[in-house]
């Protein structure tokens, strides 16, 4: 209401009242944005750290970081603010399938037009577009879906980083029977850490079936019809039938599983590589043992990683202030946007603006994944960003997969009629 | 009613009772519980994402039963509301003759005792999920004590929903046992003099005075607690979120998912499911007890 | 004698270490976790703590977000109070009304509250709802809901409770010329005083405790009320035990109090109400 005042005192100004003008800059320097993000430490660290340089840099212009939950719980709150008006100017989510699920054409604030998208990368703009126009901006960082490792672990017992799942094993197998540490970490009191061995193995799949997301968006190819796309459940099963899993798997938490291979209680942890945020966050004195490596499939000569895209900064199509909220989006899509970041909470991936850096003394598991992405590197897209269609109850099917409660077949026949519903709502051809 | 006449009693009743009285919250109580329950009967007939609907049928009834857990769900829901409700009579009526009996400290025991009602049901879930820790938690550390090695409580499909059932009863048996010390302090001195005249022994006593006069009781306890234990979601939500995978998702449970995937038609044919679940059970019981009362 | 008299305290002592054990070191483990540093109470330990913290722990809880606690308090304490004063009154009304004058509207009011009481309530029409009436997102709205949701359960105590007045107390009150607006909360009301100290109680511990319907219908960190608080500090992520256990500790001191000043009431509102309801 009060902006919606500011707004007409600023065109009384314009007509030449220099009274009114000056009274209306003061009031138009009240200009309030709300800007929405998961409460992860380092999602937070960042966001603030923006919204004061850009502060800074725009006195007339102040962000309030809102935090909210994150995984599924902040899904809804996400879908239900915005379905009752209630979203704030500016938010972070998702990109691909998440993010088409948010209806973006009546959503969100177009953005095909703005000057710095040049600057961005495609494959960023592919996956925070629909029907041609783009609607976000890349927020943090380019991810990978791979396996956090404890190097001293490694360089202790002189193990290789492995190519192949057989070499994963037999690693696995000589931690184990030196003892002492854990070979596998699992923590499924948070439940969506228990999907990386399926969703982070589907470059292997890519390998196997190229044309699967195709085929899978249209109800033409199955997780439990095809072995390839099987395997990653079966990985998960093998872990945990051949007793290499952490005692409490099924009580440990996201934080217990990075400071677990971390600190070298632990080898190895399935992970998303944003996790170094908080691993710098945490445990930053053991930032420098930890590296980082795709999951392997069978064949060493194609090994590669499943790369997730940063997520997105969107602006709230209902927003008061659309142009304050383009200049602010700018700012974190700009180089200084990105140096901005990586002052707050380290260089934890490369950045989806093509003019931003990472500096040269970035922690090894930084290394390890920039190396996929770089010249020679092989990475393709998780599932998640080719294909709109994604199952809700996959963690609860891998936590049961990974604790030996179902088989892997029977999870995945499972996972393919949950994926159905999702479908369905989508209104998707192929599936009624 | 001797002094008033029968048509001035009805005319008096009228003025003296207006049924305006029931309008506060008869306007409350329809437009913000009735109308969207009702509303409810719709949407559950159609896909809706809340942006548009369409109306699909008993397409959503037809998904609901279908899904792989949805019959899991429901036996899960029905076993702990048994066995909280169970436990809440048989541990609320003992409590509640330890506290009406001349006992040391009685005060400081019933407050113990009912203390945790009034504790927050997160709170309380967080404190206990990690008082059940498999390799940390207090729990296990005391089973040590004995040389034996604890399960893990919340995590292992076996122990899970029991677990979960086990803190309920542990925040819950309070006000079962406030509600008996009431049931049990009005039963009059008098009977239970008049047992022991006859030489009935304690047992005797119990079995033949306390149970059947606190019977008002235990009608209310089993009624409350079942309503409480069909609908339970907060603390199954804190402890477990309806893990490990499926094994303790309780039809609350499988409707909050729905929710929260964004499947909100579903959804809500999954909130008239447990309606006429829980209609279809604490219905039929409630007559069923207080008639007998009445035949008593 | 002496006999029946270690019986006594054999019992009373058993009784009371159980009762120790079962439910006081729960909170005693709440109470030394939340005086720990983040690391060593990240162990889960029940032991006391090698520093005490509660005064860092403290003022980090008061003043993460922006002095959150403080406004969360601030609005519970209104949604509470109002709320609790409106299910007391057009409680009583109801029952009242409902006890005292039996008509064909008795059978379906009846059956209205036993619906209220057991029906899980239908959330996303009723944010649908809500928003539509303006009332979304405000407290007012979450007031008008705790209500709802909660009148049957008030309506229920009140009936029975009023079913032991004597109505020879209502007609003399008429025959003196009593008008039903009178009668009701100048007779009958202050009469209702256990089973309203019942339904304060039972009603404000409730809906200070309450986390869904704030959660849903009063979204937003300017609205949040206290149990949204244990949200800042459950972090999907990371947890910080400690300031987690402080949080849980400083919410449960309005309960307490409550329960101080009224455990005996109770107990009496029970005897009078519920049981023979």
């Amino acid at each position: 209401m009060s902006h919606a005042i500011s707004r007409r005192l600023l065109v009384a100004a314009a007509a030449g009242s220099a009274l009114a003008l000056s009274f209306a800059s003061s009031a138009y320097a009240e200009v309030k944005l709300s800007f929405l993000v998961d409460n992860a430490p380092a999602t937070v660290k960042a966001s603030e750290a923006l919204a004061a340089a850009f502060h800074a840099k725009n006195p007339d212009i102040t962000i309030e970081v809102e935090s909210r939950a994150a995984g599924g719980e902040g899904d809804n709150i996400v879908k239900t603010r915005l379905a009752t008006g209630e979203m704030t100017d500016v938010f972070m989510y998702n990109a691909g399938s998440l993010f088409h699920a948010l209806n973006p054409q009546q959503n969100m604030l177009d953005l095909t037009d703005e000057p710095y998208q040049s600057d961005i990368m495609d494959i960023f703009k592919s996956v925070v577009s629909e029907s041609g126009h783009v609607y976000g901006a890349p927020f943090q960082t380019a991810m990978g879906g791979g396996v956090f490792y404890n190097k001293k672990v490694y360089a202790a017992l002189g193990l290789q980083v492995p190519k192949t799942w057989a070499d994963f094993m037999k690693n696995n197998e000589t931690i184990k029977a030196k003892g002492g540490v854990t070979p596998v970490i699992q923590t499924f009191k948070d439940t969506w850490t228990s999907q990386l061995f399926m969703l982070g193995d589907f470059y292997n799949v890519l390998q196997a079936v190229p044309d699967f997301p195709q085929k899978y968006t249209a109800n033409q190819i199955k997780y439990a019809t095809t072995p390839a796309a099987l395997r990653g459940f079966e990985h998960q099963a093998e872990v945990f039938k051949a007793g290499l899993l952490n005692e409490d798997f099924g009580s440990a938490s996201y934080d217990d599983g990075l400071r677990m291979v971390s600190k070298g209680e632990g080898a190895h942890y399935p992970m998303l590589t944003f996790a170094i945020g908080n691993i710098n966050e945490n445990y930053k004195d053991y930032i420098n043992d930890v590296g980082f490596f795709a999951l392997p499939g069978d064949d060493a000569a194609k090994n590669g990683l499943t790369a997730w895209m940063a997520n997105g900064i969107y602006g709230y199509a209902q927003t008061e202030h659309p142009d304050e909220v383009k200049k602010f989006i700018a700012f974190v899509a700009s180089k200084e946007g990105c140096d901005t970041q990586t002052q707050a909470v380290g260089a934890i991936g490369p950045y989806m603006t093509k003019s931003c850096t990472l500096p040269a003394d970035v922690p090894p598991a930084v290394k390890d994944l920039v190396a996929y992405f770089a010249e020679g590197g092989k990475n393709a897209p998780a599932l998640e960003f080719l294909s709109p269609v994604k199952g809700p109850a996959l963690e609860q099917i891998t936590v049961e997969i990974g604790s030996g409660i179902r088989a892997p077949l029977d999870g995945a026949k499972l996972y393919d009629d949950d994926v159905r519903k999702q479908a369905l709502q989508l209104g998707l051809p192929g599936w009624e | 009613m001797t002094t008033l006449g029968k048509k001035g009693s009805r005319r008096g009743l009228a003025a003296a009772y207006p049924t305006w009285f029931y309008l506060p919250a008869a306007i409350i109580f329809g437009v913000l519980f009735l109308f969207p329950t009702f509303a409810s009967l719709f949407f559950s007939l159609t896909r809706w994402t809340l942006f548009q609907y369409s109306f699909i049928g008993l397409a959503n009834f037809r998904q609901f039963f279908s899904e792989p857990f949805l019959v899991w769900g429901l036996v899960n829901t029905l076993i702990y509301a048994v066995v909280t409700s169970g436990s809440k009579v048989v541990l609320g009526m003992l409590l509640g003759i330890l506290l009406t009996s001349n006992v040391m400290v009685r005060g400081l025991l019933r407050a113990i005792v009912f203390f945790p009602v009034l504790v927050s049901t997160i709170g309380v879930g967080i404190t206990f999920t990690m008082l059940m820790h498999p390799t940390n938690g207090l729990i296990n550390d005391v089973v040590a004590v004995f040389g034996l090695k604890g399960p893990a409580w919340l995590t292992d499909p076996r122990f899970a929903l029991m677990s979960v059932a086990f803190v309920d009863v542990w925040k819950g048996v309070g006000l079962a046992t406030v509600i008996y010390i009431a049931g049990i302090v009005s039963i009059p001195a008098e009977y239970y003099e008049a047992a022991k005249m006859d030489g009935a022994n304690a047992l005797q006593r119990f079995w033949n005075i306390t149970l059947p006069l606190a019977r008002p009781a235990t009608v209310t306890v089993i009624i409350l607690s079942l309503i409480g234990g069909l609908r339970s979601f907060d603390l199954i939500w804190a402890m477990t979120k309806g893990g490990p995978g499926f094994t303790t998702d309780v039809v609350a449970s499988v409707i909050y998912k729905q929710y929260q995937a964004g499947f909100y038609g579903l959804s809500t044919a999954g909130n008239v499911v447990l309606f006429v679940l829980v209609a279809a059970i604490v219905v039929p019981l409630s007559f069923a007890l207080n008639r007998k009362e009445v035949e008593a | 004698m002496t006999a029946k008299k270690l019986k006594y305290y054999v019992t009373g002592i058993l009784a009371l270490a159980l009762a120790f054990f079962v439910f006081v070191v729960p909170f005693l483990f709440i109470i030394v976790n939340a005086l720990k540093d983040k690391p060593e109470a990240a162990l889960l330990h029940f032991s006391l703590p090698t520093e005490t913290h509660l005064w860092d722990n403290l003022v980090a809880v008061v003043e993460a977000r922006d002095y959150m606690l403080i406004t969360a308090f601030i609005n519970s304490i209104i949604l509470t109070v109002v709320a609790v004063t409106g299910l007391v009154v057009f409680g009583a009304m109801v029952g009242f009304v409902l006890q005292r004058r039996p008509s064909r509207w008795s059978g379906l009011i009846n059956f209205m509250v036993l619906a209220g009481l057991i029906m899980p309530p239908a959330v996303v029409p009723t944010i649908w709802l809500l928003q539509w009436l303006g009332l979304f997102k405000t407290l007012s709205g979450l007031i008008l809901i705790e209500i709802a949701y909660s009148l049957s359960f008030s309506v229920l105590l009140f009936r029975a409770f009023i079913a032991t007045i004597p109505r020879e107390l209502d007609e003399a009150a008429i025959l003196e010329g009593a008008g039903p607006f009178t009668l009701f909360f100048r007779i009958v009301l202050p009469l209702l005083k256990p089973v309203a100290v019942t339904v304060i109680v039972v009603q404000s511990v409730a809906i200070f405790n309450d986390f869904t319907n704030p959660l849903y219908y009063l979204p937003g960190a300017k609205n949040a009320t206290v149990q949204l608080t244990l949200f800042n500090f459950q972090s999907m992520f990371n947890t910080s035990y400690n300031l987690l256990f402080m949080n849980i500790l400083i919410i449960t001191i309005p309960p307490l109090i409550m329960f101080l000043f009224f455990n005996r009431q109770i107990v009496e509102g029970m005897t009078a109400g519920a049981v023979k309801g």
